[in-house]
């Protein structure tokens, strides 16, 4: 999705780059309401932690990236892939553990990867993926390819020394890397509000001498607008950015959370502040989509996502000569 | 006191400061001549007997077995009966006090170095400083250290170069298409260098080949011809041996092999072959190996063949073959002409210049004396 | 020829010819040039690394030789990110003891990529990082941590002995396409070897059988080797031949050289600077139990230090390091054992 060349224009995104962007939105939102109904029924082995509700923060960003352009991602991960590229079908599989999955079933829902696609991984450490991507910046600095670098990251792990320290570092070397603080109200079952002791986690990006910005998080055109000036700015070799974006996810920590440390926000946030409800009024109140353009596009991700599923379960698993493989390259 | 003659340690190769007195092959008393063996020394790398430096009787063990001694202490002395026992006591006793007080002079060691040739730097260490030109050209996989029993001894006599292949030990690794040409350029192309207007060339295998060629190359620079084991000589190679030196990455792989190089296999240390894998672990080494296994090998058989050339040499040949020779049997010495004088050595290998190298010192004298005849 | 240079630079002479060879090699760390270059009012190349392993590196390779603040964390992450993109960085954790605040970069990033991502991560990053007693320098900079590492499916973890060791294990260590920890004893930087000029790889996995005997196979990592030399001199003029087999690579483990040795002689002694418990001596000690138990004439010995803290005063560390008299000790236990 993102391999085509940025679709920015000056004013924002033409045609093309908004149905691309809605698709996106679409698809994360359909993969991660699937798997919350596929996870029920037991077939998913392992802990799925859904990104719904968050669209507009991995596509808002991702849809300022290109093929030169690295990103790493968390245990909440899905979003970050899908919007990176990563193909749909493989990481359902993955997430069934099947031998066809993007992994080849080693990985699973919190590892999904995909290094052509300069998908860093999504990653079970919470605050892993930070340091990486000062590593991926580092080597299109020195390789002069003008390559940018994303980590994104939730309001728990910005609390963690290697967040902080990768912010440090990709400042004291003027690194093109963008540092994307999701901040969805819960590390796990702790609020924000408590563990981080700064007002925002943006405020901290003074601590390390760059520039930090507090998005509104349902709204995909503030995020793609603040991204893109982050990320424009990285290119052109003025170092990194710290960007908050405050939302709420739609869901549990993980699936089967009770979230009996929630009040009733989601519904509130469902029905006001939905970032695909408020993309799609725009869109069509400025006339720059109709819908029944954006409708197809529902039902041909509807489409994809029922396909996913039905090969993922149809899919062969590992055999026990995959147990052994890949550890190494050479040993 | 002049008629005392000191028997030092050697140096054998630039890396040894230091060697051990295994055995004493001659006892106290003894009458012995020159070139005959007196002791056994070991080093870190290499062990050896060490020829006697002259005759007379071994008045003196000054070294003790296995201990450790300084290149170029004294470590016994030869003197003629009339030498008087209060003389020889003397200078025991001045040797002791060296060894002891660890007061050794450092012996001058080899002057090394490398000169270009043809873009390629070609490595060389010399030794001695009066008489005639002799260089030393090594085989398929050996370098210059290859010749350290050979060149000491004549480097009393003689200005003895040993150099490296192109490929080989300290010289460039690039051998272009690895014929027998570009080793052939080298050769003559270093005498050129080092302003060697003539001398007299000593090949083993490979080299044997080298010198050959470079002889009809350039006759006017070449005074005698000694070859040992050569390659080139006619159609036994014993190409699964060439295969496996070129092919092997380990030490593992190496060592099945080597033993067809000794008339002794045990000679075939673990220390040779992690020797020649260190050699073969350089950059570039594996390339040049192959490139020239190619010109060595023809399928199965011999890939060189310089016999015609040697028709067009007029100058004296000497050859030293192994009867035992299980790389390049010494029924190929068939393929040399009557002027070849050949030496077949009962019992020993393909290396007759480590396993007897005084028969090689001998063949390699007598070119240089026929050469002057 | 001999040429004798120290182990420190030896490991000088790889990066360098490394850097010159392939111009995605990287190298970052603390202080690895330090001064200028780091903003310092002094000279550009100052320190050249804690113990002026890289010096001279800085002026040699503009822009590929950084700096870094002290942030283990950041940086060797940041190595394991650039390996995954094309680059091949040696990042310098200065003292082994500061895997504690990184390590989860090493074992949970770059351990895992390449079986967690389906066999599609390539992260060719080298951590070069100083273990070992000797130095005064007490229990957080003095420990032996190799066994940690190499207790990691996905790492390769390489412990030279000796400058020729060093300077060809690094850089098969730089061109391997795995995750390499290159354990450097901080003793024995000024150790000298002969070491060729030119470039050479040591393949990993293959044991160096230092010295040849029949009667004890002496298995010894590191620094110990050269305590086992000591040892098996001194055995030798007991009459007891010791065969000394150096790993050099911990992980993989080269266990045939090891096994064919013990067959040979019939007993093990092994040395092993590292704490007793879970170590490579024991791990080794085991794989030996395991599979050549028949050939065993006695029970085998692990010489290690004592299971405590590295400790301060020099009375207490030259306690606590393993001597050639420890080994000889455990090579008689096993030579004079009876049923």
């Amino acid at each position: 999705m993102t391999d085509r060349a940025t679709v920015r224009t000056e004013q924002g995104l033409d045609a093309d780059g908004l149905r691309d962007a809605y698709r996106m939105m679409r698809t994360i939102r359909e993969f991660e309401e699937r798997l919350h109904t596929e996870f029920a029924t037991g077939d998913i082995p392992g802990f799925v932690h859904l990104y719904a509700g968050e669209e507009a923060s991995a596509t808002g960003v991702c849809t300022n990236l290109d093929g030169r352009d690295s990103i790493a991602s968390t245990h909440r991960g899905h979003g970050h892939c899908i919007a990176k590229g990563v193909e749909v079908k493989g990481m359902m599989a993955e997430i069934y553990g099947k031998a066809t999955g993007t992994c080849r079933g080693k990985g699973g829902s919190m590892h999904i990867a995909d290094l052509s696609k300069g998908m860093l991984g999504a990653n079970g450490i919470v605050g892993g993926g930070p340091p990486l991507i000062c590593g991926t910046a580092l080597a299109a600095k020195i390789q002069g390819t003008g390559g940018v670098s994303v980590a994104f990251f939730g309001d728990g792990a910005s609390n963690q020394g290697t967040t902080l320290e990768a912010m440090n570092l990709a400042a004291v070397w003027n690194l093109p890397a963008i540092f994307v603080a999701e901040n969805n109200g819960y590390a796990e079952s702790t609020s924000s509000n408590w563990s981080v002791a700064a007002d925002n986690i943006a405020d901290r990006a003074a601590g390390f001498g760059m520039p930090g910005v507090i998005v509104d998080g349902f709204d995909f055109f503030a995020v793609h607008e603040a991204a893109g000036e982050a990320i424009a700015r990285a290119r052109a070799g003025g170092g990194p950015t710290l960007i908050e974006v405050k939302f709420t996810r739609y869901y549990g920590h993980f699936e089967g959370d009770q979230q009996t440390y929630r009040a009733d926000e989601v519904a509130h946030a469902r029905e006001e502040l939905d970032c695909l409800k408020r993309f799609r009024a725009r869109v069509i109140e400025t006339g720059e989509l109709t819908a029944a353009e954006l409708d197809a596009i529902d039902a041909e991700v509807l489409q994809l996502i029922e396909e996913s599923v039905t090969e993922a379960k149809a899919a062969p698993v590992p055999t026990a000569d995959d147990l052994l493989t890949d550890v190494y390259i050479t040993y | 006191m002049s008629d005392i003659i000191k028997v030092v340690m050697p140096k054998w190769g630039l890396s040894m400061t230091t060697g051990r007195v295994t055995e004493w092959l001659v006892d106290e008393g003894d009458e012995v001549s020159p070139g005959d063996d007196l002791l056994e020394i070991d080093t870190d790398k290499i062990a050896g007997a060490l020829e006697s430096p002259g005759g007379g009787i071994l008045r003196r063990q000054i070294a003790q077995i296995d201990e450790s001694i300084p290149v170029g202490a004294t470590i016994g002395l030869l003197a003629p009966a009339e030498v008087s026992e209060e003389e020889i006591e003397k200078a025991a006793r001045i040797a002791r006090e060296e060894l002891d007080s660890g007061s050794v002079e450092d012996v001058a060691g080899p002057e090394v170095g490398k000169v270009a040739v043809k873009g390629r730097e070609i490595a060389f260490a010399r030794l001695g400083t009066e008489g005639e030109d002799i260089v030393l050209v090594h085989g398929y996989g050996g370098d210059k250290n290859s010749w350290l029993f050979v060149q000491e001894p004549l480097s009393a006599a003689y200005v003895v170069d040993a150099i490296d292949l192109p490929g080989h030990g300290e010289s460039s690794k690039d051998v272009g298409d690895g014929s027998l040409d570009v080793l052939v350029e080298a050769v003559t192309g270093y005498l050129a260098e080092q302003g060697i207007e003539r001398a007299h060339l000593v090949g083993h295998s490979l080299g044997g080949a080298v010198v050959t060629a470079a002889a009809a190359a350039a006759p006017e620079r070449v005074a005698s011809l000694t070859l040992i084991a050569p390659a080139g000589y006619g159609p036994a190679i014993n190409a699964t041996y060439l295969r496996g030196f070129a092919g092997a990455q380990s030490r593992r792989q190496l060592q099945p092999h080597l033993g067809d190089l000794y008339g002794d296999p045990s000679l075939a240390t673990r220390q040779l072959a992690d020797d020649l894998m260190k050699f073969k672990r350089l950059d570039g080494v594996d390339e040049a190996l192959n490139a020239i296994l190619g010109t060595l090998l023809d399928g199965d058989a011999p890939g060189i063949d310089v016999a015609p050339l040697l028709a067009g040499i007029d100058v004296p040949v000497q050859v030293v073959w192994g009867d035992a020779d299980a790389v390049i049997a010494a029924s190929n010495a068939q393929g040399l002409d009557d002027r070849s004088v050949v030496t077949t050595l009962p019992g020993v290998g393909h290396m007759a210049h480590m396993e007897q190298p005084s028969a090689v010192v001998t063949a390699i004298t007598s070119a240089v004396e026929a050469a002057n005849g | 020829m001999a040429r004798m240079i120290s182990y420190r630079d030896a490991i000088n002479e790889a990066l360098t010819l490394e850097m010159e060879r392939d111009e995605t090699v990287i190298v970052m760390g603390e202080d690895n040039a330090g001064g200028a270059s780091a903003g310092s009012p002094g000279e550009e190349d100052a320190w050249g690394g804690v113990l002026g392993v890289t010096k001279g590196l800085y002026g040699k390779f503009p822009g590929r030789v950084l700096d870094t603040p002290i942030s283990e964390s950041a940086f060797v992450g940041a190595a394991v990110g650039a390996a995954t993109a094309g680059l091949r960085p040696v990042a310098e954790l200065m003292f082994i003891d500061f895997m504690g605040v990184c390590f989860d970069q090493i074992f949970n990033q770059a351990a895992k990529f390449r079986y967690m991502f389906g066999g599609k991560a390539v992260t060719p990053v080298v951590i070069r990082t100083m273990y070992g007693a000797g130095l005064r320098a007490a229990a957080q900079h003095s420990q032996v941590l190799y066994p940690l590492f190499t207790h990691i499916p996905g790492l390769k973890v390489v412990v030279p002995s000796s400058p020729y060791e060093a300077k060809g294990l690094l850089i098969q260590a730089i061109r391997d396409n795995d995750p390499v920890i290159f354990c450097e004893h901080k003793a024995m930087y000024d150790v000298q070897g002969d070491v060729p000029e030119g470039a050479y790889a040591i393949p990993f996995g293959e044991a160096n059988v230092v010295r040849d005997g029949d009667d004890v196979t002496i298995v010894a990592l590191g620094r110990m080797v050269s305590v086992a030399e000591e040892a098996a001199k001194e055995l030798a003029a007991n009459g007891i031949e010791a065969e000394i087999v150096d790993p050099r690579t911990t992980s993989p483990l080269d266990t045939e050289t090891i096994l064919e040795s013990v067959e040979r002689t019939g007993r093990l002694v092994v040395v092993d600077e590292s704490s007793p418990r879970c170590s490579v001596g024991r791990d080794i000690s085991a794989i030996v139990a395991e599979q050549s138990f028949g050939a065993l004439r006695g029970p085998i010995q692990v010489v290690t230090p004592p299971h405590t803290p590295v400790p301060f005063s020099d009375v207490l560390e030259d306690l606590y390091v393993p001597s050639a008299q420890d080994v000889v000790n455990a090579v008689k236990t096993v030579a004079d054992w009876k049923r």
